[in-house]
């Protein structure tokens, strides 16, 4: 029998060999830091503070609005020096609070934990709630709320994202093998709240090292298996990940809690643990800068609210050729930037910088029905067909031939001989159907 | 920023995999059956191919530029059309009847509908049937000098025993490519390893062909009689290269399957019932026409959806 995995998926050239090897450096942030307040999915946070104030590191700046919302620190200590409209990496404004750093990295104090076993189940989704932890592998789902399900008792598995299947990206890489203590803590935490559930870390089988040191360090742990995964994108895909280690499936109307799951990234993870052992906020990450135009790709243990271009002149700056193409994230479903003058916020996990923009230099062509992307389709769909009914503006047929159904992994034009945009279709018509649902 | 940065929705990268990379792939499969094809029937069949190909790459040129779009011969489909249909001609045919089926293919079946991707029928068969039935005794001229008898296919109906080993390798009479199995199995397998069809549409052709034999063909399950008809005729080439036309097949995963046994069932009706004792041509055209409701019948079910269902929600 092969590997666990999903059916479909694509193999993109990797690219993790130009970072994956760098050990994590710590950068201390120069410039001003920026904090939208919007990094998660839900209600924005509101602000605590008022320009001219003076924060500390692991202060909080903006309070969750909301159940579905999360709290902001400071990763610096300094001045508040103006709340307004800034840039952040989707190209969206967004209301934020901006902060001196006057590099003295005065800390507030944390409120750590001898032994985690004496807390209660809701002392500890409270210190998950307090500090701001979020998806964040990407998603920015607030994690105090996915770890309140409805009904906890039916939660079987805690399932650690270890796939990073996302080319290029190599945080999540360093963190299971700088710290994978961190990230098995993160993960007994989690099993603490669920009595009925057992732990899984899928890695994918590209990351053997990952995979030995986290079997090595799960040996005497009988709630927590290691678990390799086929290297296929999007493996990392929450849908697909729970379907490769459980062999459950869920559609877009369901929750992972439907299926008996909870899925969290590695990072999120190691928050979880921090949050609850040390009694840190989320003030921190890994941020990767790579690809073919950086001089010096490497691995970053940064400050939220850290410049992109600072960051990128750290990594040695681009090389002479230049760079056609900045990517916030990976390049399967990052973001492709306009600006570097924009924050790091939790979410973001790496900045890609290519020399030569893959999609620009080539034409789309007329479709030729070869069916590519319906094989390559994880969510068994038909691309080529809503991507016609999405151009047409068709949202019956489309939600017929299950259009609502995409989780937007862009698999199908990736894959497509005749180049075209048929992820970029399908997502617009998506939104509009939702807009619409909405306005009803 | 100095330099402009590109901006584009995601994904940011692409396969290798190109639309004229994959023709090419289809024109490498077909090398082996073209060679053989001219190999087995000489020079004038080196002649009809050429021609053909050129007649089917000039019509497109010459249409695209009299609608003033962009010229789009260079993704090969032209020349896949056109090799295709030289190999559905006898040799015998006068050189003028290919190159005006070479027109009809690209001008009326493919050009008019809206060019590549748009076409309902494949193109090579689409015109295959107009000479068929514009030139019958030309189309069906099998005679020539190395081969004075008739097809395997006719010789069967006519109750003979053919020799399937001449079949297999396809020192017979017929049209130029349909002849050698061997050849074609050569090309079918290149298809297949470089990914370009999978055995969906052929094996239930082929199955749903064979069963079909064995109930009606009147020989009931005379194995040599199967093999015999599985060799002859263009039953192979049509399996593999014309029923899995992309444009021209359903896309859904359950379509392709049900379009197969679609083509094998008329087969199977057009040589034991049909007037001619060859059916591939019309019996696939036939299914092309299917398509639209194959497709509308077997939209797939997403994921998480089949769960959903069972669970009673």
């Amino acid at each position: 029998m092969g590997l666990r995995t999903f059916r479909g998926g694509v193999h993109p050239f990797e690219g993790k060999d130009l970072s994956k090897d760098k050990p994590v450096e710590e950068y201390l942030p120069k410039g001003d830091l920026v904090f939208p307040v919007s990094q998660h999915i839900g209600a924005p946070a509101q602000p605590v503070v008022a320009v001219g104030d003076t924060v500390k590191k692991g202060q909080l700046i903006a309070e969750a609005g909301g159940f579905v919302s999360a709290n902001i620190y400071s990763s610096v200590s300094g001045t508040v020096k103006s709340i307004a409209l800034h840039r952040v990496a989707t190209g969206d404004m967004v209301n934020s609070i901006v902060i001196e750093n006057d590099g003295n990295y005065e800390e507030v104090e944390y409120d750590a934990v001898d032994d985690i076993m004496t807390l209660s189940k809701e002392e500890i989704i409270e210190k998950v709630k307090k500090a701001g932890v979020v998806g964040m592998g990407g998603a920015g789902f607030p994690t105090h709320v996915k770890l309140s399900p409805k009904d906890p008792e039916k939660i079987d598995y805690i399932i650690a994202n270890c796939a990073e299947c996302e080319p290029y990206l190599t945080s999540d890489y360093r963190r299971m093998l700088d710290n994978p203590e961190l990230l098995v803590g993160g993960i007994k935490i989690v099993l603490q709240l669920f009595d009925n559930a057992k732990g899984v870390l899928g890695v994918e089988n590209n990351k053997p090292d990952c995979i030995a040191k986290l079997e090595a360090l799960c040996k005497d742990e009988p709630r927590i298996e290691v678990v390799p995964l086929q290297t296929k994108y999007p493996q990392g895909g929450e849908r697909q990940l729970i379907k490769a280690v459980t062999g459950r499936e869920i559609n877009s109307r369901m929750l992972p809690a439907d299926a008996g799951c909870i899925v969290d990234n590695v990072e999120t993870l190691v928050c979880i643990y921090r949050a609850v052992k040390e009694g840190k906020p989320v003030t921190n990450r890994i941020f990767t800068v790579t690809g073919d135009a950086v001089n010096d790709p490497r691995n970053f243990y940064v400050s939220v609210g850290t410049n992109y271009a600072e960051l990128l002149e750290a990594a040695g700056g681009l090389k002479e050729s230049g760079a056609e193409k900045m990517i916030s994230g990976g390049p399967m479903m990052g973001f492709s930037m306009f600006d570097l003058n924009v924050p790091i916020t939790k979410t973001n996990s790496s900045l890609l910088c290519l020399t030569s923009d893959d999609v620009s230099h080539l034409e789309p062509s007329a479709c030729i029905n070869c069916g590519r992307c319906v094989e390559a389709c994880p969510e068994m769909l038909v691309p080529s067909r809503l991507a016609k009914q999405a151009d047409r503006k068709l949202g019956e047929e489309f939600e017929k031939w299950n259009g609502m159904e995409c989780i937007e992994c862009g698999s199908c034009s990736f894959i497509c001989p005749a180049r075209r945009p048929l992820a970029q279709s399908i997502k617009t018509m998506k939104k509009d159907i939702l807009a619409a649902r909405r306005k009803k | 920023m100095d330099n402009i940065l590109h901006v584009s929705s995601s994904p940011h990268v692409r396969a290798k995999d190109s639309t004229n990379r994959i023709m090419a792939y289809v024109i490498l499969a077909l090398l082996p059956t073209t060679l053989f094809g001219i190999f087995n029937f000489g020079p004038k069949a080196l002649l009809l191919i050429v021609l053909t190909i050129a007649s089917c790459v000039g019509t497109e040129w010459v249409f695209e530029k009299i609608i003033h779009k962009k010229s789009t011969i260079s993704d090969l489909s032209a020349v896949v059309t056109g090799l295709l249909l030289a190999l559905n001609l006898p040799v015998t045919l006068p050189w003028w009847e290919a190159v005006l089926g070479g027109v009809f293919a690209i001008a009326i079946v493919k050009m008019m509908f809206g060019g590549l991707g748009q076409n309902f029928m494949n193109p090579a068969l689409g015109a295959r049937c107009f000479l068929l039935i514009a030139f019958a005794a030309d189309m069906t001229n099998f005679q020539t000098d190395t081969y004075t008898g008739a097809t395997p296919l006719a010789a069967m109906r006519n109750g003979e025993i053919i020799n399937s080993m001449d079949a297999l390798i396809g020192r017979t009479a017929g049209t130029i490519g349909e002849t050698s199995t061997i050849a074609i199995l050569i090309g079918a397998i290149i298809l297949i390893l470089l990914g370009v069809i999978t055995l969906a549409i052929p094996a239930s052709y082929l199955i749903t062909f064979v069963i079909f034999m064995l109930l009606f063909g009147g020989h009931g399950f005379d194995m040599y009689y199967i093999v015999a008809q599985l060799c002859s005729g263009g039953i192979m080439l049509g399996a593999f290269f014309m029923a899995t036309d992309y444009v021209t097949s359903p896309i859904t995963p359950r379509g392709r399957i049900l379009f197969g046994i679609c083509c094998g069932f008329l087969t199977g009706l057009f040589r034991c019932f049909g007037a001619n004792a060859e059916g591939v041509s019309f019996a696939i055209i036939l299914s092309n026409l299917l398509v639209p409701m194959i497709e509308k019948i077997t939209i797939p079910c997403a994921f998480g959806q089949v769960k959903e269902k069972k669970e009673g929600k």
